[in-house]
């Protein structure tokens, strides 16, 4: 974890006095509803189809089992119950009321968190790969650098009033669990010729109504001019990003454009005057962070616990969930865990505030006290001991989080969808239930194998359909909720699109057709460990679209027949 | 009437702003007074309003307009201007940075157009350094806004070191 210096604290603390005054002048009639807006989004607060909802900002999915227990805390005395973790590594809280929200701010404050800019166009949350400082395959470690990119962007004077929204995510390993391909800044720590660290900069990449892949403007930015390098990027997004359209207001519209090649040609002119002034890191600061981020102290273990390899052997319950929720570890002897929060009828990302405490106490006996939210909307236990498995996983089936879906068809990305949300044209939890229930056979799960189900409500892809390998979107059609199916997308390292394969569907065929998208693929995959993304790269989307919709020669039988009928 | 806020002072204003007519057509010039011209005005008519006997001259620039268009004649103005359409229009906290950092405008930096309080405190960050507040604000409400923050991360014009660059010369 990082801990707050006092200059943090300080902060964050002045940004409640802030936004109670706000809140009061709001509430007073002095600021008007269309003043009032910027400035309680800027603080997570949006008002939505019920209530106000608060997002609060969990820096790069980094959480202490003192900041959930707050959360729960939260939850419970100000909210329904529960929360939503979102694809975005943050908590939502759908019930807050107006005017309490400056005392949960407070309350937030006081365990070193707050929910500055995690809505607004601003630069918001920077989020990571959620096995950040674990993952064995990790060439830097990104938490240092995702906090003094926290500290550059909290209060940037500069870039408060962005043409839109604006997301950085930061990845340090070879294989990218952060999205950076699909953000308007992506990051790849990497090492230089003598091992020095630099960054990949993508830039331009998003999902909504318009996904584009992100571009690489930069191969190796050397550590020191990180911020002076996103300072130039940000000033040429400010200065020249489109603002007399929200829809065509996003970075990616602009460095599509210019084209990326006169986009980097301006941020390099920009960057000339900023590069060695007084905004160049120095490795003082970054030792600086690097000292108050509190690290596990490991015991040394042997690679492979037997008490591990033992119960493995002894029970299938547990080797399915290891097998799924279990991952590697860069330390001997450690594992992390994936706390599923993907139980069957339970709406994705949702926990309770019970729920929130009982993984507040396992962080606290087996996890260093310490946890991740994935951007996957699961909870992560980072470091376990491996012999202490099997009980960990005795404990979390307990409370209903040890579903060993991790990968898997019942693993859905989900917004909170049309029951929540007041931009969402249609639902999307009542679409992942049905799905879930369909699937719920956990052999026939795994006979699946990896695959990544997203549904967002709407075009702005809050559950990230695009990259789903089947997504699913919520459209309005002449005023009813229909849904619109693509497959072929993928998140990570190869990156790509989903491409729609028809017609929409009302809700009730949801299933149906994914059912049929997995008939397509059992039948054309050529082993079992081709996986269903593989198929449709390798034989495209037509098959799966005649088995969907009927081939040509089936559509005119059934037009026929139709019309004999008729 | 709107308030001027300079030097965390509230102060009474004595410029006048020309504007851009209702058929949009460029402003005539009044022979004698304070006067904040477009820029359009300034390019077009640079001799005569120099030439004008009494009266002191200023500029404002719109959000959209580049300042290094200005940039070779800042010895013109007594005071430059910044129009903000809404409040909401972020760009002019770049054209404040670039005045005051690359161009090396050091005299009055004033926001204009759609000021609130709750700008002020990024507004002065960004150097500007004079503030013409919405109608029907509270002026001297809006002074504490001023101190809204104690410390600020990144480097600004008000304070050009970074707070990491603070922390280690302390620390040196």
């Amino acid at each position: 974890m990082y801990l707050y210096d006092e200059i943090d604290q300080r902060l964050v603390d002045e940004r409640v006095a802030q936004f109670r005054g706000q809140t009061r002048r709001f509430l007073a009639g002095e600021l008007s509803e269309d003043n009032f807006r910027p400035l309680r989004l800027q603080n997570g607060l949006y008002i939505q189809r019920f209530a106000p909802m608060l997002r609060v900002a969990i820096p790069y999915g980094l959480l202490s089992s003192r900041q959930l227990r707050a959360l729960a805390h939260i939850a419970r005395k100000w909210d329904r119950g529960y929360g939503h973790f979102s694809t975005r590594q943050n908590i939502q809280y759908n019930w807050p009321k107006l005017e309490d929200v400056p005392e949960i701010l407070a309350h937030l404050a006081s365990v070193q968190m707050h929910a500055i800019q995690t809505s607004g166009n601003c630069i918001r949350n920077t989020t990571s790969d959620h096995f950040a400082g674990i993952a064995p395959d990790e060439i830097v470690d990104p938490l240092v650098w995702c906090e003094l990119i926290r500290q550059w962007s909290t209060f940037h004077p500069e870039f408060a009033f962005l043409p839109r929204k604006f997301k950085i995510a930061v990845s340090g390993a070879e294989q990218d669990r952060a999205a950076i391909q699909v953000h308007d800044i992506g990051l790849q720590a990497v090492r230089g010729a003598n091992n020095e660290i630099g960054f990949r900069v993508l830039v331009g990449g998003g999902l909504g109504r318009t996904p584009i892949i992100g571009t690489v403007i930069r191969d190796f930015l050397p550590w020191p001019h990180l911020l002076t390098y996103l300072d130039a990027i940000l000033r040429v997004y400010n200065r020249f990003g489109r603002r007399d359209n929200k829809y065509k207001a996003r970075i990616k519209i602009l460095v599509k454009e210019l084209t990326p090649e006169e986009f980097r040609k301006q941020v390099d002119a920009e960057w000339a005057h900023l590069k060695d002034g007084p905004g160049k890191l120095t490795a003082a600061e970054v030792s600086r962070i690097e000292t108050r981020f509190t690290r596990p102290q490991y015991q040394s273990l042997d690679a492979l616990s037997v008490q591990y390899t033992q119960a493995l052997a002894r029970e299938r319950g547990f080797a399915n969930w290891a097998g799924r929720n279990v991952h590697p570890h860069k330390v001997p002897g450690y594992a992390a865990v994936t706390l599923s929060l993907k139980k069957t009828g339970i709406p994705p990302g949702d926990a309770t505030a019970d729920q929130m405490d009982a993984v507040a106490d396992l962080a606290d006996r087996y996890s260093f006290g310490e946890l991740r939210v994935s951007h996957e909307q699961n909870l992560v236990l980072s470091d376990v001991r491996q012999s202490d498995l099997h009980a960990l996983w005795l404990e979390a089936k307990l409370l209903g989080l040890a579903t060993p879906n991790i990968g898997l068809i019942t693993n859905i990305i989900a917004c909170p969808g049309g029951d929540f949300c007041s931009l969402a044209n249609a639902k999307s939890i009542p679409v992942a239930e049905a799905i879930q229930r369909r699937f719920d056979d956990l052999d026939y799960q795994h006979d699946i194998g990896e695959l990544d189900l997203n549904i967002s409500g709407c075009m702005n892809s809050c559950g990230h359909h695009h990259v789903g390998h089947i997504g699913i979107l919520g459209v309005d059609k002449q005023g009813a909720e229909f849904y619109q199916i693509s497959i072929g997308g993928s998140q990570g390292n190869a990156a790509s699109l989903g491409k729609v394969i028809g017609p929409s569907f009302a809700q009730d065929e949801v299933p149906d057709v994914i059912e049929k998208l997995i008939e397509t693929y059992l039948k054309h995959r050529d082993s079992e460990s081709e996986k269903f993304i593989d198929v449709v790269r390798r034989i495209g989307v037509t098959p799966f679209k005649e088995h969907v919709y009927g081939n040509p020669d089936q559509k005119r039988e059934n037009h026929q027949r139709q019309l004999a009928a008729a | 009437m709107a308030t001027l806020i300079k030097n965390a002072k509230i102060i009474n204003d004595s410029w006048q702003r020309l504007d851009w007519t209702a058929d949009g057509s460029l402003p005539s010039v009044p022979a004698s007074g304070d006067v904040l011209v477009p820029l359009r005005l300034w390019q077009g008519l640079a001799d005569e309003l120099l030439g004008r006997s009494t009266g002191k001259l200023g500029l404002w620039l719109e959000s959209d307009e580049d300042p290094v268009l200005i940039a070779d004649s800042l010895e013109a103005f007594c005071v430059i201007a910044v129009n903000f359409p809404q409040f909401t229009d972020g760009r002019g906290y770049s054209t404040a940075r670039l005045l005051r950092e690359r161009y090396g405008w050091k005299g009055e930096l004033r926001a204009i157009g759609d000021i609130q309080r709750d700008q002020l405190y990024y507004l002065s960050r960004c150097g500007f350094d004079s503030f013409l507040l919405n109608d029907g604000l509270d002026a001297k409400d809006a002074l504490l806004a001023f101190n809204d923050f104690s410390e600020a991360y990144q480097t600004s014009v008000e304070r050009p070191v970074p707070l990491f660059r603070r922390r280690e010369k302390e620390a040196a």
